[in-house]
């Protein structure tokens, strides 16, 4: 054999036997966990959104809760603060999932859509996974602000703090579908900020996260009935307030009895409404994903 | 190597596709057939608007036609659509890579989109990221890559789950010559080493030349479809260039005397004939006008794809990269 020939017999062979893509469950499951964790990835590579995100609720809970709070009557002992604590909580996953959500623009206008609608994956599973991802980032990002549960008034108690943290990541999903399904819509970033703002400051402040959603005029009571935010806040702090001895006078003012037609709608209930809409409108989202890509 | 089908890479028949807006019908891609055989490097050009994209996305099963068949490695576009996409490597026009990532992440979700166990990533990664010489650059974050870096990367994902086939859209815009002479050089030892099949889109004539085959696609049709020496030798002219002290004479004289029509074409006075060599001795004899200076070019794809399509290639696309070089003459 001469030299020449031994080194055109050192080639590879033509193509390695590499796994077939199976189309299983599994295999989707296992593509929702890739496109999730690159969610992570990229939080974790960006510090300043870590930062950014977090400044805003002190905003709300110091500034504007020490601000409100002299002139506003609880009914008894608390504070304002301590009242306005977990709507401030669900405000910061509002925002974050939310923009977490729409990243799905990005995603298109960079270009890296492309690489996953290419892949041998379901679209069901690209968008199951930047809900996950978006929501357990923004659930990430608001449990340093559990670390002020003391600051407030409220326990650090560990079934507190695990309600609270299912309630975020609960508020989170929902909002990250919502900004999910916007992107299937909106191709442009220049629409996709304005309009999700719009979506997000009314949703925010029709949730009974910054007042009671008692006595109000009727129209308000409407809104923020059909609200799924509303759902998420109200649990956050019945959760919250459950553990202080309030009046009679407090309760009524603080954590007043939600109702829907006259019936007074349990806890359990209002969080199982999330978790529906949640998941009605992640679908929604893999539908419209599916037919408009 | 029991899932590695040989044969034809690419087999294409009737292949067609119509975009419908209102009243307007636009006939993309109207019944195409394409043969391409295992471990060619396969050339496919044309102007914009020919179909060329709407075509590479049918085979890529981005897109469903609405007619005929295309089986790429041995499987069907539409009934297949996994066992195709797990099967071929797509570098497209414009980048789609994650810039906030590192090189290594964007290779490693590549990877675990595809299904690659941990162990076969880790060695793919390595081996493709050693073959565009990033081996170095794997922990920087992408935002960070030139043009050409981030290029040499998109081909290095394309190719981290082995596939048979490697499509790229344009793989060289808007790079600069070293760039574009390295990215060729990888393909040719890709295709040697793995014997791959490389289908390729060009705007760059000169890159055509580095293709076994090219086809040529104009109004939806594939209009001619050859080797690109076959492909020159079939337009059968050369082309004459003169400099000359009076070059309105020397025009007017070449059409009495040589009965060919002469042009200014960049300054020169432009002819084609059938064997440049025989002609240019009439030249210096019959036109009696001083001549500084004669150029004989056999024609080059440049000049096939003008035969063909009616255009030059420089025409017919605006370019999106800085200055385009001269087609490849000989």
């Amino acid at each position: 054999m001469t030299s020449r020939d031994t080194a055109t017999s050192a080639v590879e062979p033509p193509f390695e036997a590499l796994p077939e893509v199976r189309d299983d469950m599994t295999h989707q499951l296992r593509a929702t966990w890739v496109v999730t964790r690159r969610e992570l990835l990229r939080f974790k590579q960006d510090k300043a959104r870590m930062v950014t995100m977090l400044l805003q609720p002190l905003l709300f809970i110091f500034v504007m809760g020490t601000g409100l709070g002299s002139i506003v009557d609880t009914g008894g002992n608390t504070s304002f603060e301590t009242f306005l604590f977990p709507g401030v909580l669900a405000t910061s996953v509002l925002f974050t999932a939310a923009f977490a959500g729409i990243s799905l623009v990005w995603d298109r206008e960079f270009g890296f859509l492309r690489e996953m609608m290419v892949a041998p994956i379901s679209r069901a599973s690209i968008i199951w996974g930047k809900c996950l991802g978006g929501a357990i980032v923004a659930t990430g990002q608001s449990l340093v602000l559990l670390a002020l549960l003391g600051t407030v008034g409220l326990p650090y108690s560990p079934l507190l703090l695990l309600q609270l943290i299912g309630c975020l990541f609960l508020g989170a999903l929902l909002l990250t579908a919502l900004g999910v399904l916007l992107s299937t819509r909106i191709k442009t970033i220049q629409a996709a900020m304005p309009i999700s703002q719009l979506l997000i400051m009314p949703m925010m402040f029709l949730s009974g996260s910054l007042f009671p959603v008692s006595g109000l005029p009727d129209w308000l009571a409407v809104l923020t009935r059909v609200n799924p935010l509303t759902y998420v806040v109200q649990p956050m702090r019945h959760f919250s307030l459950e553990h202080l001895s309030l009046t009679a006078a407090e309760q009524e003012r603080l954590v007043p009895v939600l109702t829907w037609f006259g019936w007074e709608v349990p806890v359990g209930v209002q969080l199982l409404t999330v978790a529906v809409i949640t998941l009605g409108l992640v679908s929604l989202a893999a539908k419209v994903f599916k037919t408009t890509e | 190597m029991s899932n590695t089908v040989r044969g034809p890479a690419i087999e294409v028949a009737g292949l067609t596709k119509t975009y419908t807006s209102g009243d307007t019908v636009v006939r993309a891609v109207r019944g195409i057939d394409l043969h391409v055989e295992a471990g060619q490097i396969y050339g496919f050009l044309g102007p914009n608007g020919a179909g060329k994209s709407t075509t590479i996305e049918m085979l890529c099963t981005i897109r469903n036609p609405d007619g005929g068949t295309a089986r790429v490695a041995g499987f069907d576009v539409v009934r297949q659509r996994d066992r195709v996409r797990r099967r071929i490597g797509l570098v497209f026009q414009q980048q789609t890579l994650d810039l906030q990532l590192t090189a290594e992440q964007n290779l490693r979700f590549h990877a675990d989109l595809y299904g690659l166990s941990r162990a076969d990533a880790e060695r793919r990664i390595d081996e493709v990221l050693t073959m565009v010489d990033l081996a170095d650059r794997r922990s920087d974050v992408v935002l960070k890559f030139s043009g050409g870096m981030k290029r040499r990367l998109e081909i290095a994902r394309g190719l981290v789950h082995s596939p048979q086939v490697l499509f790229l859209d344009e793989p060289t815009i808007g790079l600069d010559p070293q760039t574009r002479a390295a990215i060729w050089d990888y393909l040719h030892d890709l295709r040697r080493r793995t014997g791959i099949t490389v289908f390729v889109t060009t705007h760059y004539m000169d890159e055509a030349e580095h293709c076994d085959r090219i086809a040529i696609m104009d109004h939806g049709e594939v209009v001619v479809e050859d080797t690109p020496e076959a492909l020159k030798s079939s337009i059968g002219t050369d082309r004459i260039a003169l400099r000359t002290d009076d070059d309105e004479l020397a025009i007017t004289r070449v059409g009495e005397r040589l009965g060919v029509e002469a042009g200014m074409h960049e300054g020169q006075v432009t002819l084609a004939v059938a064997d440049g060599a025989q002609v240019v001795p009439r030249l210096f004899t019959e036109l009696g006008v001083h001549i500084r200076s004669v150029t004989v070019t056999r024609p080059s794809l440049d000049d096939v794809f003008m035969t063909y399509t009616g255009r030059t290639i420089r025409d017919s696309e605006a370019p999106q990269g800085s200055g385009f070089p001269f087609a490849g003459r000989r």
